[in-house]
C-alpha cells in the first residue's frame, strides 16, 4: 500500500523547474501529483508519476540528483473536515507527519492526501485499522 | 620616532656586516641542531662554512610551509623544549596548524620589533593602544601587546569581537593608537556611526593595520572614516608574527623590513631564481636572530617587491611594497588564513558529501564573507528539507571548528561547479580591494 515518490534537488534559480518538466515531457512521463518545498537556497521537488523508474532514469541522465521515497496516499471525501479526521487519527496514534500535500481527483468527489511518515508501516496499519482508504501505488500511478 | 636609533639607522655596510655574522651563526646552529636542515643542506651539497658572504645565502635550499607541516609539531625547533617559553600556531594547508616556538630571548626580540613598529606609527609612552587583534594562538594580539608594553605605552587588550563595547571603551579610555585588521577598522568606523559616536571625536592619531591584504583605496577610506593615519604592518607567524616590517609615518610608502633580524629576498615563484631590487616576485625571508624557531629562506608566498632607496624617516632598512597577492591559493578572510585544501579535508570527513566544492569570497560592506558551495550527490540528498539544512549546518560547524572562520554553506546541484581542464575552479574572490 506504499506509493513511490521521486524527489529532485533543485537550486533556486530561474528555469530549473522547467528543465525538470522538459525532461519528463520528452520521456513521455505523466505527473500525477507534485509538491515543491523550498528554502532560501534550494528546493526539493516531489513528484508522483505514472512511471517512477523511467522518470528517475531520465532525470539522472540529465544530471539531476534524484531520490526515491515511499509515501502513503489516502483518499478522503472532498468536504470540510476530511483532512482533519485523518490527522486526528494520526495524532492519537502518535504518528509524526514529515510532510504532506494533497490534490483533488478528476471526478471531483474525493481528495487524495500524500503523506510522508518516519514510520510508514506503522502509519499504514493505523490508518487501515481506522477504516481510512489507503490507495495502492498502481491505482495512483494510473489515476 | 625611531625606537632603536642605533640599529634602525645603521649605515648599509655596517648593517650587512651584522647580517653576515648573524646569518653564519644561524646557519651553523640549525645545521647542528635541526636534523631537517642538516639533511637539506647535505642534499644541496652546501656546508655552513660555505656561507662566506650574504650572496652565498642563495646557495641554501628554501623552506616551505609543507616542510613545517612534515615536521609537525615541534620538529623544526632548534632548542630543547625547556628553553621554549611560548608556542603560537597558524592555519596549515590541511587540518594541522603550523606551529612555532619562542625562547625568552625570542619574545624579547619580538617585543622590541613591535615596539619599533609602534614607534614608527608615532606611538610613545604616553599613548593608549587599543589592540583589537585576536589574542590566542594567532600571533597578532600578543605580538602587539608585548611591543606596546616594551614601548611603555598603555595597552588595552580588547582582542576581537563585541564591537559596540569596543567603541565605548575606545572613546571612554581615550585610545590614541588602534591596531587591528584593516577590514575591522572599517567595521569599527561603521558601527561607531550607527551608535551615534562620531569617529572624528575619538582621540585616535594612528593605526597599524595588517594580517590581511589591503589597498591604498582602503587606506584612504580608513583615514577618512577614523580620522587617523593608517599604516601597513606585515608579519607571519612562521617568521615571528607581526613586526617583520612596518610603514613609517613620515613616508607612508613601503614597509621597512627589520633587516638586523631578517634577510629578505625576492624570487621568481616558478623558478626559484632570485630577482633584482624593484622586480615583483615572492618574498623569501631568513631569520638571523631567532633561537627556538629559526627559518632559512622561508617562502612566504606573498607577492611584493623591494625598494632599496633611502627613506625620509632616516631608517636605512630596505622597504617592501604592499603585498599584492599570493603565489599559492591561500585566502585571508577576516584575518584568518584559509586554504581551499582545508575546506576539502573538512568535506572529506563528512561521509555523505563528495568533495566537489567552490569557495566564494565577497566583501559585504566592510567585512569579508565566505560562502562554500557544495554539490549534493545522491548520498547526501534527502527529500526532507530539514535533513538537507542540517547537513548545511553540520558543514558550517565543522569549518568553524577546524578553521576558525565562519562560512555559509550552500548546497548546489551536481556538476554545476565548473571543472576546468579536470581541475575545478575552487575559488572565486569577488573582493575588490
Amino acid at each position: 500500500m506504499r506509493v513511490e515518490q521521486i524527489s529532485i534537488f533543485l537550486e533556486n534559480k530561474a528555469g530549473r523547474l522547467a528543465e525538470v518538466t522538459k525532461v519528463l515531457a520528452e520521456a513521455g512521463i505523466n505527473i500525477r501529483a507534485l509538491s515543491l518545498a523550498d528554502t532560501s537556497d534550494f528546493g526539493i521537488l516531489r513528484l508522483i508519476v505514472n512511471d517512477t523508474e523511467k522518470a528517475k532514469q531520465a532525470l539522472k541522465e540529465n544530471g539531476f540528483t534524484v531520490g526515491k521515497t515511499t509515501v502513503v496516499a489516502v483518499e478522503v471525501e472532498d468536504k470540510p473536515g476530511g483532512l482533519n479526521k485523518i490527522l486526528e487519527i494520526l495524532k492519537k496514534a502518535g504518528i509524526n507527519v514529515e510532510y504532506m500535500y494533497a490534490f483533488v481527483q478528476q471526478s471531483g468527489n474525493n481528495a487524495v492526501l500524500i503523506f510522508r511518515f518516519d514510520n510508514t508501516d506503522e502509519a499504514i496499519k493505523v490508518l487501515v485499522e481506522n477504516g481510512v482508504k489507503v490507495i495502492e501505488g498502481k491505482t495512483l500511478y494510473s489515476m | 620616532m625611531i625606537y632603536n636609533m642605533e640599529f634602525e639607522t645603521l649605515p648599509r655596510e655596517a648593517l650587512e656586516a651584522i647580517q653576515l655574522r648573524r646569518l653564519k651563526n644561524t646557519v651553523e646552529r640549525v645545521y647542528a641542531t635541526v636534523p631537517f636542515y642538516r639533511k637539506k643542506f647535505d642534499e644541496a651539497g652546501v656546508k655552513p662554512s660555505d656561507i662566506k658572504s650574504l650572496d652565498d645565502l642563495k646557495r641554501l635550499p628554501f623552506t616551505t610551509k609543507q616542510d613545517l607541516r612534515d615536521n609537525y609539531p615541534f620538529g623544526l625547533f632548534a632548542v630543547p623544549m625547556e628553553n621554549v617559553v611560548r608556542i603560537h600556531a597558524s592555519s596549515g594547508t590541511t587540518g594541522k596548524p603550523t606551529v612555532v616556538g619562542y625562547t625568552a630571548r625570542d619574545i624579547d626580540t619580538w617585543s622590541e620589533l613591535m615596539a619599533r613598529a609602534l614607534a614608527a606609527a608615532g606611538a610613545t609612552r604616553g599613548d593608549i593602544i587599543h589592540n583589537a587583534y585576536g589574542y590566542g594562538l594567532f600571533t597578532g594580539g600578543l605580538g602587539v601587546h608585548y611591543g606596546a608594553e616594551k614601548l611603555g605605552a598603555s595597552v588595552i587588550p580588547i582582542s576581537g569581537g563585541n564591537t559596540k563595547r569596543q567603541i565605548m571603551i575606545m572613546r571612554d579610555f581615550g585610545a590614541t593608537i588602534l591596531t587591528c585588521t584593516p577590514s575591522y577598522a572599517l567595521y569599527l568606523a561603521e558601527v561607531a556611526q550607527e551608535m551615534g559616536v562620531e569617529p572624528k571625536t575619538l582621540k585616535l592619531k594612528a593605526g597599524l593595520f595588517g594580517a590581511e591584504p589591503w589597498s591604498e583605496k582602503m587606506r584612504d577610506e580608513i583615514e577618512e572614516a577614523l580620522n587617523l593615519v593608517a599604516l601597513d604592518i606585515y608579519g607571519l607567524s612562521e617568521i615571528i608574527g607581526p613586526g617583520v616590517s612596518v610603514e613609517c609615518i613620515e613616508a607612508k610608502k613601503g614597509l621597512h623590513i627589520f633587516e638586523d633580524h631578517f634577510i629578505p629576498e625576492i624570487i621568481d615563484p616558478d623558478t626559484g631564481e632570485p630577482l633584482p631590487y624593484g622586480e615583483t616576485g615572492e618574498l623569501v625571508i631568513t631569520t638571523i636572530t631567532k633561537e627556538a624557531f629559526p627559518v632559512i629562506r622561508y617562502r612566504t608566498r606573498d607577492i611584493t617587491s623591494l625598494n632599496p632607496e633611502p627613506c625620509v624617516c632616516g631608517r636605512t632598512h630596505i622597504r617592501m611594497n604592499r603585498v599584492t597577492g599570493r603565489s599559492d591559493d591561500m585566502l585571508i578572510i577576516r584575518g584568518v588564513n584559509v586554504f581551499p585544501s582545508q575546506i576539502e579535508s573538512v568535506l572529506m570527513e563528512i561521509e555523505e558529501v563528495e568533495p566537489h566544492y567552490q569557495l566564494i569570497v565577497e566583501r559585504e560592506g566592510t567585512l569579508d564573507t565566505l560562502t562554500v558551495l557544495v554539490e549534493v550527490g545522491e548520498q547526501a540528498f534527502s527529500d526532507e528539507v530539514k535533513k538537507l539544512q542540517n547537513l548545511e549546518r553540520k558543514i558550517e560547524k565543522n569549518i568553524k571548528e577546524y578553521l576558525g572562520v565562519s562560512a555559509k554553506v550552500k548546497l548546489v546541484e551536481p556538476k554545476t561547479i565548473a571543472r576546468s581542464e579536470g581541475k575545478a575552479k575552487r575559488v572565486i574572490d569577488k573582493r575588490k580591494l
